[in-house]
């Protein structure tokens, strides 16, 4: 029979009913044969049923279905040769004898082999003596696909018959070793042709046959399945014998597919406790395996494997220390890197990552293991540039995460030294993803990075968020992304703390040092939370104040304060002017609190410059000014002379405000820097009179340039306004402020509103009633404040 | 025609019956016209001996000059157009010249009769051994009445005391030297019929895409000497060892039972008629039907068989 090129799957349809029609044909005068006990005619046509399996023309898949038909045949067959041996017909060493006469070998071992389940079943002769015959001829057929299925068929057969310990057929002492040895050496022939497979046949079928190979291999791996469910075979005979003798095969077949599927099964098949107590032997294989073996895989599913050993047993961890698992995998990683030099990176990282996962689930207290690990690898990456293979630096995020997810606690991680060298060979992009891991992780677990030490080496680890790496393009920074990150970072700083003051300074120093060189997209994110996570250390300090006075002590609010200077002038310079001023005023709050009247001065001072130096918009201005009005309300530590400077600068500032509603407003909030509530605080009523009435000047200003130049006037709603303020201070119990300077102020807003070009606006209406209605409910509430109010008339 | 040969109807029916028929082995051969007859069988330095017996048709008397027995071994040569050689001829008188009016029947014996060779049915050679009963009549046109029997000798040889195997490293030259380097194996060279060839075949170098690899048996007979030998060669067996291409370092099991076969043992130099030679045969066969064979002279002889119950 000729091997014929392939004619297309029409043509093997062809050919499968044509082999099965003819498998049929002649296993219809079998059947009639074995029904007249004729022995003979039984042996011509199974012969000839069993010639069908004799052809090349068919696939693999193809070819199974076939077999399977021939093979249900066979069953019946041999239940007529057991039949017939048992009634004495022919005897099963006869019967042995003749199927032997047949001309063509393939129908002639098909038939041993069906006789020699009999034979072996009659206990005529010893198991292993029929086994050992059977699997000796089978040598005949050296045609792969054949051969593979005949020697498969000769496994199922045997398999229930196998002279192994307990089982009837066992024999003498020494029969497991037979049974053993059967099934080793059908693997080893099954292998030799399965790998022999892919040198048959034209080239440019190669890939078909790999293909086609593929489906055969769980023909060859169910001897190894076999084995392993031989009872007699312990762990002694496993690591003296089978082991050695499948290693031997895989590592000699040279074949990748083979190589790849059976150390894979050698994996699965076996049991954990076999692959710990052998592993050096098994570890040894794979650095001789062929280039292209993807190895990491496989020894990825052992680490695996045995990781989950562990993890269910804990008992046997012990005997994972005694075996040295971590040192015998991290050498034989190494070695197969060595071997496979044209591994790529990825496939190194992965195995890396398999260790790692290993050593954290069997050895989790062992953090020089996974520090070497780490090291190994870095050795690996060493003359590379920076990854560029996005796989490679998938794997690598994954070895860099695995002990953060561990460990839960990115302390764990600082103490790693390789950690950051590793992270070094990662792209930017890729270095900020994993500094937002880091982070990510310190967040979920709130952990408390408490020396500077650590956060040095953390800062060292997300140094891609902290400030522009080399060769960083700019344009490819998403705007959301760039925020998230660095909001992250934020966040990130406040979780940095220590009780200790001293060395809780020492962060912000470190935290300091780092964020400054973030660049002018990174400050207004960063310094924000290192400026309150100082003031946080400044207010703890002002709590026990008592105690610290000693000249010694280092960590005093001043040096803090000076900090803190440092960072917001960062931060002005970038420039973010409102960030920066408004900074700059929560310290000189956090300033006076501590009494130290320069300080706050010098922040004030800071600010105003940057007031005038820096904010141009007028709505920023506005802002600005308010804010700089509602601190310095609340300063209480100024002497008169800065005092006065401040107020002056800041009422001087309310009045060029650009609207004059705007100033209008301004310049009535400043009144309030002028009267106190604060025990020794500043009350000048007069002051506030004049802020007053300048608001109301301004008012009237502004009221008359609508007039002019919409021919409307303007809202009322600044009158009303500044009559709050009036009625406010009138309150407080500034005397300047009369019923009468009120009363006056309500008949002018009222003639404002009736003038003619007035247009009537329902909130300015409802503001004023409400005002009046405040009035009315002062009045009747009676007391003394009742009667301040009784000689003002809302009517 | 049946009227014909009922009128030249011999007068008197001859039998020839040996002593021990019911006790002796007989087997099956053929005859001339190819029937199938049983025959005793017998060998070298055994009595032979029996009864005739003559019976005239009833009511007919035989006049007869003598009737004798006589035991020969012939050799028949087809080629030398049915030419005989008597290489044994043994004769007993059984009667002197008279009449016989009833049946009678004479016992006959040839004590110890060396036969040294065996019956054999070949191609272009036979070697037989009958039992010749002639009665002479001395008629015009009318001959002797002759009766044949043909009985089998075989002769059986002790298992031989030196039989080494064979073994061969062979380089099989297929136009281009080094494409195929094998190395057989045989357990033995000589072979009694009911053997087991059992051997190995090593392929120590293979170049080319072999297809399969058969056994063969071969039958080689020649006759004749001189310028009419003649030489017919026969393939008995044919079994297919190997299936598929083997790689270099495979070794493929031998294991052929004899006993399918019709194989008789080799013969020397018979009378100087003739002789068989027995060749086991390799060969193997490449993609392209090319075959490569090599052959090996085995011996085969006959051994003593162990009486068994069945």
């Amino acid at each position: 029979m000729k091997m014929l090129p392939d004619g297309g799957a029409d043509d093997e349809e062809r050919w499968l009913a044509e082999g099965i029609a003819g498998v049929q044909q002649n296993a219809f005068y079998m059947h009639r044969a074995l029904d007249s006990n004729n022995l003979k005619d039984a042996l011509k046509y199974s012969a000839q049923m069993l010639s069908e399996l004799r052809t090349s023309r068919l696939s693999p898949h193809k070819y199974y279905d076939l077999y399977m038909r021939a093979f249900d045949e066979l069953r019946k067959l041999e239940m007529f040769f057991r039949e017939e041996t048992r009634r004495g017909g022919c005897s099963v060493v006869d019967l042995y004898e003749l199927v032997q006469h047949a001309g063509n070998v393939l129908p002639r071992l098909y038939l041993l082999c069906t006789v020699g389940s009999v034979y072996i079943k009659s206990k005529e002769a010893p198991a292993k003596d029929v086994l050992k015959d059977l699997v000796e001829m089978c040598r005949g057929i050296q045609h792969p696909l054949r051969g593979l299925f005949l020697r498969s068929y000769l496994s199922q057969i045997s398999r229930d018959k196998l002279p192994d310990i307990g089982s009837e057929y066992e024999g003498d002492a020494d029969s497991i070793n037979d049974a053993v040895e059967f099934v080793l050496q059908n693997f080893i022939e099954m292998n030799k042709l399965w790998v022999r497979m892919q040198h048959q046949g034209p080239v440019r079928e190669k890939e078909k046959r790999g293909k086609e190979r593929n489906e055969l291999r769980d023909l060859v791996g169910k001897n190894l399945h076999v084995l392993s469910q031989i009872e007699g075979v312990d762990l002694d005979m496993y690591k003296e014998t089978v082991l050695p003798r499948i290693l031997e095969q895989v590592v000699n077949c040279k074949d990748e597919l083979a190589q790849f599927y059976l150390m894979d099964c050698i994996i699965q098949v076996f049991p954990d406790e076999y692959h710990l107590q052998t592993l050096e032997t098994l570890l040894s294989a794979f650095p001789q395996l062929q280039p292209n073996v993807d190895i990491k895989t496989v020894l990825s599913q052992l680490m695996d494997r045995l990781s989950s050993y562990a993890a269910a047993s804990p008992e046997v961890l012990p005997e994972f220390l005694q075996v040295e698992a971590f040192a015998k995998f991290s050498n034989a990683i190494g070695k197969v890197i060595e071997a496979q030099v044209d591994m790529p990176v990825v496939g190194a990282v992965t195995l890396y990552v398999s260790l790692l996962t290993f050593t954290l689930r069997v050895h989790p207290d062992r953090l020089d293991y996974v520090d070497q690990v780490l090291g190994a690898c870095v050795k690996k990456l060493s003359g590379n540039a920076k990854l560029e293979d996005s796989r490679a630096t998938k794997q690598i995020v994954a070895l860099l995460s695995a002990p953060l997810e561990k460990y839960s606690n990115i302390v764990t991680a600082l103490e790693l030294s390789n950690y950051p060298r590793v992270m070094d060979y990662l792209d930017n992009s890729t270095t900020k993803v994993m500094a937002l891991v880091i982070i990510q992780s310190i967040m979920k677990n709130t952990t408390c990075i408490s020396t500077s030490d650590k956060i040095e080496a953390l800062f060292d680890l997300i140094k891609g968020l902290i400030k522009d790496m080399d060769g960083a393009q700019d344009d490819e920074l998403d705007d959301e992304d760039f925020k998230e990150e660095q909001n992250s970072v934020a966040r990130l700083i406040h979780m940095l703390h220590n009780d200790d003051h001293e060395e809780m300074l020492k962060i912000l120093c470190t935290v300091q040092k780092h964020i400054l060189q973030g660049g002018p997209q990174r400050l207004p994110f960063t310094v924000p939370s290192l400026v309150f996570s100082a003031l946080k250390l400044v207010r703890r300090l002002q709590g026990q104040d008592g105690d610290v006075t000693g000249e010694e002590v280092p960590a005093t609010p001043k040096k803090i304060f000076q900090i803190l200077h440092q960072s917001i002038e960062a931060l002005s310079c970038v420039p973010s002017p409102e960030l920066a001023l408004r900074l700059y005023l929560q310290c000189a709050e956090a300033a006076n609190d501590c009494d130290l009247e320069p300080v706050a001065y010098e922040f004030f001072t800071q600010a105003f410059i940057l007031y005038e130096e820096e904010i141009a918009d007028s709505k920023a201005q506005i802002t600005a000014i308010h804010l700089i009005i509602g601190t310095l309300q609340r300063m209480n530590i100024f002497g008169v002379e800065n005092r006065d400077t401040l107020t002056h600068k800041t009422t001087g500032y309310s009045a060029k405000l650009l609207k004059k509603p705007d100033q209008c407003r301004a310049v009535y909030a400043c009144s309030h820097l002028f009267w106190t509530d604060d025990q020794d605080g500043i009350m000048d009523g007069e002051r506030v009179l004049l802020c007053l009435k300048r608001a109301l000047r301004i008012a009237n200003a502004a009221q008359q340039m609508a007039n002019v130049t919409r021919g409307s006037s303007g809202s009322v709603a600044l009158f009303i306004e500044i009559l709050n303020k009036y009625l406010y201070f009138f309150e407080k119990g500034i005397p300047e402020i009369t019923n009468t300077v009120i009363q006056d102020l309500i008949e002018l807003i009222r003639t404002e509103k009736q003038s003619e070009n007035n247009v009537a606006d329902p909130s300015t209406e409802a503001f004023f009633a409400s005002t009046l209605r405040y009035i009315e409910f002062q009045k009747q509430k009676g007391g003394s404040i009742g009667e301040k109010y009784e000689q003002i008339k809302t009517t | 025609m049946n009227y014909i040969v009922g009128a030249f109807k011999p007068p008197c029916d001859i039998s020839i019956a040996f002593s021990d028929a019911s006790s002796r082995k007989q087997i099956a051969v053929k005859n001339d016209n190819g029937k199938v007859v049983m025959v005793p069988v017998f060998q070298s330095l055994e009595t032979i001996s029996g009864e005739v017996s003559v019976a005239p048709v009833p009511g007919k008397r035989v006049e007869h000059l003598g009737v004798k027995i006589e035991l020969l071994g012939q050799i028949e040569l087809y080629l030398d157009r049915g030419k005989f050689y008597d290489f044994t001829s043994l004769v007993r008188e059984l009667d002197v010249p008279g009449e016989i009016y009833e049946r009678k029947t004479y016992p006959f014996e040839f004590s110890t009769v060396e036969m040294p060779y065996e019956s054999y049915n070949g191609t272009n050679v036979r070697l037989r051994y009958i039992l010749k009963v002639t009665v002479s009549r001395n008629y015009m046109g009318m001959g002797s009445i002759v009766e044949y029997r043909d009985f089998c000798v075989r002769n059986y040889s002790p298992a031989p005391t030196i039989n080494n195997s064979i073994k061969m490293c062979q380089a099989m030259e297929v136009g281009i030297e080094d494409c195929l380097h094998i190395e057989f194996e045989y357990s033995k060279s000589k072979y009694h019929l009911k053997d087991v060839i059992i051997g190995k075949i090593y392929f120590l170098l293979v170049r080319i895409k072999i297809k399969n690899m058969e056994l063969e048996i071969r039958r080689r007979e020649s006759t004749g000497a001189g310028a009419s030998a003649y030489v017919e060669t026969e393939t008995l067996a044919k079994f297919e060892l190997m299936d598929g291409a083997p790689v270099r370092g495979e070794s493929i099991p031998v294991r052929l039972f004899l006993t399918p076969y019709e194989l008789t043992p080799s013969y020397r130099n018979i009378n100087n008629k003739f002789s068989i030679k027995y060749y086991l045969n390799l060969v193997l066969v490449d993609e392209e039907d090319r075959r490569y064979f090599k052959q090996q002279e085995i011996t085969m002889y006959r051994l003593q068989e162990t009486p068994q119950a069945s």
